[in-house]
């Protein structure tokens, strides 16, 4: 029964990106377009409070429903990955109107042709795989 | 289903509840990133037997397949029980440049001209293919997307989250403004 709580946050997930309309191909040319707050909204809003939780859990020195202490670990590497693969994740982004997650909410909602970006996004992280991270 | 819960959400009440998605998954001792998934669904199918990025212990990102699965219903629940009968409410300024673009709005989440089933032509199938291999191909090098680098990553004030988060701006800035033009 542990699987179910994963499973329930995910139907949390999903629901909470079709209400904000985040899955919204037009929402995101809108947000790459400057012509409405609503994305940057949500964003700002997400990462403000997320900075707070993520604040008060090292300041409090929180545990986990396990009882084990909440870690944040650094990320290293270069800052060209950084750029370069955002880069590249960004002209997907907008071209299909849907980063990961919404690519699967959207399958959930309906939309049959989102399963082509799936397949296109296994394909790539493949020959990402393959060719890069050797 | 009473009209409140077909209604989108304001922007705030949505990122609040992202936050709260973040905050529930560190309470479970996970950390929220949603593209790892991708490179599960490749260990599982066997890519790791000649590729060492691939060969890894996949079942301890069990709980993220199962978190996938989950956005996979929500997504299947919002369009039985929650579906929003009004038209978007998109940017009259979106609508009028989509529109030099020959994509017409159609008050749908998504453009029925690109994403419709009755629309799948040689050059659909094409885009939707090539964007999404550009979205798996470039988390992975970035080390991940949306919810790893921009919700995940800037809560922690990780500097090189926001770098990806830069670069994830950069590359939709230049795909629609620079390319959508040949595209559409």
């Amino acid at each position: 029964m542990r699987a179910i709580k994963y499973i329930l946050a995910g139907v949390l997930f999903g629901i909470v990106m079709v209400k904000s309309e985040a899955v919204s191909w037009y929402r995101i040319q809108e947000m790459f377009r400057f012509q409405s707050f609503h994305m940057y909204g949500i964003i700002g809003t997400a990462v403000l409070s997320g900075i707070i939780i993520v604040f008060a859990i090292k300041k409090l020195r929180l545990n986990d429903s396990s009882g084990r202490p909440i870690v944040f670990a650094d990320k290293t590497g270069s800052w060209k990955n950084y750029l370069f693969g955002g880069l590249i994740f960004g002209l997907g982004w907008a071209l299909t109107g849907a980063c990961p997650g919404p690519i699967f909410v959207n399958i959930g909602y309906g939309y049959i042709s989102m399963l082509i970006v799936a397949m296109g996004a296994v394909l790539g992280t493949y020959l990402y795989g393959v060719f890069v991270a050797r | 289903m009473p009209e409140i819960f077909k209604q989108p959400w304001p922007w705030y009440t949505s990122g609040l509840a992202i936050a709260f998605v973040m905050a529930l998954l560190l309470y479970f001792g996970k950390s929220f990133g949603f593209s790892s998934n991708l490179r599960t669904i490749c260990a599982i199918a066997g890519a790791g037997k000649h590729t060492s990025f691939f060969n890894y212990n996949w079942k301890r990102q069990r709980w993220n397949l199962l978190f996938m699965v989950g956005a996979i219903a929500g997504g299947f629940i919002c369009s039985v029980f929650f579906k929003n009968d009004e038209p978007l409410s998109l940017s009259p300024a979106t609508i009028n440049d989509l529109q030099k673009l020959n994509i017409p709005f159609d008050g749908q989440l998504n453009p029925e001209s690109l994403f419709g089933t009755g629309a799948l032509d040689f050059k659909n199938i094409l885009l939707l293919l090539v964007g999404g291999l550009l979205v798996g191909f470039g988390s992975r090098y970035a080390g991940g997307c949306t919810s790893g680098h921009a919700i995940s990553g800037l809560s922690a004030l990780q500097l090189p989250s926001l770098i990806a988060v830069v670069g994830f701006f950069i590359g939709g800035l230049v795909m629609t403004w620079l390319i959508f033009p040949f595209l559409f």
